[in-house]
């Protein structure tokens, strides 16, 4: 032990596996790989969906073809080549009426390694969950204690079949199907995701939670989270990823629409811990996020985010605030390691009187990773008294890291307030050395710093989440200090 | 306790120890005094284990054990604690998860259970008390914003937690006005036992009023030039180091 380095301790990590790269063989359905309009169609026939969303997929399908890969974004790869990916991938023994009795057992031993049981979900955790494997959602549980309130949480699948005028009349208000690029993809090819309505004045009694994993090889994960809280509602809803280690890059182009109507609030958290790639940088998950909340009169709209995964990070959580008095939020530690990149951050786009927002973005880089934050706060020509307060940290690891930040600023209202504070700091040795005297060891110490560098966000997390996220924050940098 | 024998190192090739000897027993106090650049910090940095310095030759022992080729935690867990001169910040950790995560870092390398939250508590609330803390100075955030004697008072209140066997001082009243050096010194005082010995490394001889040192030694040039005891250092005081180096010369 007298010996071990910290070098020692680095390639010790480095060497450490993604904790969730294993594979699970399950007999899958697979379509042939390629994107044309047959296999928008075939998406759709296959999910037994009315016309009108047939209709809605072919349209964004034909104006995503139109469309140009965006490059705007300060991450450098290789562009995915999307006729080279399938598109729908369903493991075999789901069934859309099931309960957890008719789930495959291969499945449940697949959540086991997760670590989500969903036996112990069940029993122990008051969180309602709702599993997406590669292309569709394989188990909901908690249905009918929700239904008793008149929640509605189910794969958004069954949604279109079940509740069509509810999804019809808010699907695509707050993402268009041509907002751009990946967006377009995920409208023409989104194969499954979850669906939640919240009635009027209702206070969702448990956390909701959806758990994404990408499972088969060669397939792109195109989901589609719809959310919809109707006026004085609450929901405080989770989402966690993960994926198999695999040297070839996975797709994954999501969509999340939030809808808090007059006086209801939506908290929402995601824990994504995508495969990142070996520390060659070899493989890792694509991850190019639609995310955008609509915020009606006094409405609250909050975006917690831990960003640990994937290869390359686009995504923006960002919040519409229409409504007089709404409030949007947005919490984010992004870590990079390795040969990672992310640019992320949050629009907040004020366009009603009275409306407030805060941004804190704690961006953590080790390795040769590159991490960006990048932020619009837009203030409207009627949003008088708009306020906004954003704050951007950022620590490095070692010399070989990058952190930037790209903060947006438009004003078209002189009685708005915007503050901006921005800070890049670096993990000392000295702090190492003042931790190690203490008896506490490096990796240890690492750990309290960035901890503590990510408290004011981890503090906003639920209970359940913040221990998770802990936990990942720990795993993803150990070693990265050198 | 701790013998160091002919112990030389070096920073980026410049020797800045050359050949010290010191041995101090349970229940002593030592002090160690010098001009400025004498190798006082470097010597406290080194017993305890910064990786910076290079020991090129001699050996450090703690209870009989080589403790030199050592990680710094490992030291730790040993039972030696160094008060900084310059104690670090660490943004968002509170005094007490930080002291929290050092206890059970400590007891785990030595077999032992985490300490069970009451009984923190109680040995927080204790030891705060022995050292005249409010509370709440305990969940700021570990040294940011502290004042220099506020810096201070919480590294010995660090090493009231830990319960040492070995505590090196370094530099503990620089930055401290009278008030704030009495009880830092009070504490220090109050936490000396015939188990546990105490190395002050201090440039002026006001700390020592506070904590009686049984031994003085003056570090000169990388070097013990001078032993003696408490008188030493008010002959020191008197009379500067000059002529002590006379003396060396002659």
């Amino acid at each position: 032990m007298a010996k071990y380095t910290e070098d020692d301790l680095k390639v010790e990590l480095e060497n450490k596996e993604y904790e969730y790269g294993f594979y699970t063989e399950l007999e899958s359905e697979t379509f042939p790989i390629g994107l044309n309009e047959d296999i928008v169609r075939a998406i759709s026939l296959k999910k037994e969906e009315p016309q009108w969303m047939t209709d809605w997929r072919i349209e964004a399908f034909r104006a995503w073809q139109e469309m140009i890969e965006p490059d705007w974004a300060n991450v450098n790869y290789e562009k995915p080549d999307f006729q080279a990916i399938s598109y729908y991938s369903a493991p075999k023994k789901a069934d859309p009426n099931k309960t957890l009795d008719d789930v495959d057992p291969e499945l449940l031993a697949m959540y086991k390694k997760l670590g989500i049981s969903l036996d112990e979900q069940k029993k122990m955790n008051n969180i309602a969950m709702d599993i997406v494997v590669d292309s569709v959602s394989v188990a909901t549980t908690f249905k009918k204690t929700l239904a008793e309130k008149g929640i509605i949480f189910m794969s958004i699948s069954e949604a279109i079949r079940e509740y069509p005028d509810l999804v019809q009349k808010y699907l695509g208000t707050v993402v268009p199907q041509k907002d751009n690029f990946y967006a377009a993809l995920n409208s023409a090819v989104f194969s499954d995701g979850s669906f939640c309505y919240i009635p009027k004045g209702v206070r969702c009694p448990m956390e909701l939670s959806t758990y994404f994993r990408i499972n088969q090889a060669g397939t792109g994960q195109f989901e589609r989270t719809l959310l919809i809280a109707d006026e004085g509602s609450y929901v405080s809803y989770l989402e966690g990823c993960t994926a198999p280690s695999r040297d070839e890059n996975q797709l994954h182009a999501a969509v999340v629409e939030l809808i808090a109507l007059d006086n209801a609030e939506i908290k929402y958290s995601t824990v994504q811990n995508w495969y990142p790639g070996n520390k060659e940088g070899k493989g890792g998950v694509f991850n190019f996020v639609t995310k955008r909340g609509f915020c009606e009169k006094n409405a609250k709209i909050s975006w917690t985010q831990v960003e640990t995964g994937s290869a390359i990070t686009w995504k923006y959580p960002s919040v519409i605030l229409k409504g007089d008095n709404s409030i949007g939020e947005f919490y984010s530690i992004a870590v990079t390691n390795n040969f990672q990149q992310a640019d992320t951050g949050t629009k907040m786009i004020h366009l009603g009187k009275n409306t407030r927002s805060t941004i804190i973005s704690k961006g953590i880089s080790a390795g040769k990773s590159q991490n960006s934050y990048r932020g619009l706060v837009q203030i409207g020509a009627r949003a008088d008294n708009a306020r906004n307060f954003s704050q951007c940290d950022s620590l490095l690891m070692g010399n070989n890291c990058g952190a930037h930040t790209f903060p947006y600023i438009e004003s078209k209202n002189s009685s708005a307030k915007i503050e901006h504070e921005a800070t890049t700091s670096k993990i000392g040795e000295d702090q190492v050395f003042y931790c190690n005297q203490r008896g506490i060891p490096t990796e240890k110490a690492i750990a309290l710093i960035v901890n503590g560098f990510s408290k004011d966000v981890l503090n906003k997390l639920p209970m359940e989440f913040a221990v998770e996220a802990q936990k990942l924050l720990e795993i993803s940098l150990e070693g990265s200090v050198g | 306790m701790l013998q160091i024998t002919n112990l030389h190192a070096s920073v980026e090739d410049k020797e800045i120890l050359k050949g010290i000897n010191l041995t101090v027993n349970a229940g002593e106090v030592h002090a160690i005094m010098g001009p400025n650049g004498a190798g006082k910090s470097t010597l406290s940095s080194i017993i305890a284990g910064n990786e910076n310095y290079n020991v090129t030759e001699g050996e450090i022992l703690l209870e009989g054990e080589d403790i030199s080729e050592l990680a710094p935690e490992e030291r730790a867990h040993k039972g030696v604690f160094l008060s900084f001169q310059y104690p670090v910040e660490i943004p968002g950790v509170s005094v007490t998860n930080f002291m929290k995560t050092a206890i059970n870092e400590s007891r785990k390398a030595n077999g032992k259970e985490e300490m069970p939250a009451n009984e923190m508590l109680k040995l927080i609330r204790e030891k705060s008390e022995l050292l005249e803390i409010d509370r709440k100075f305990l969940s700021r955030s570990l040294n940011e914003g502290f004042s220099g004697g506020e810096k201070k008072r919480n590294e010995i209140f660090q090493m009231a937690m830990l319960e040492p066997k070995l505590a090196i001082l370094d530099e503990t009243d620089s930055g401290l006005d009278i008030d704030a050096l009495r009880i830092v010194a009070n504490g220090v005082n109050k936490l000396k036992n015939e188990n546990n010995a105490v190395l002050v490394i201090t440039h002026y001889q006001r700390l020592l009023d506070y904590i009686i040192p049984d031994f003085v030694h003056v570090l000169m040039d990388g070097k013990i030039v001078k032993s003696g005891d408490a008188s030493l250092a008010l002959e020191l005081e008197e009379k500067g180091y000059d002529w002590i180096k006379q003396e060396q010369e002659a």
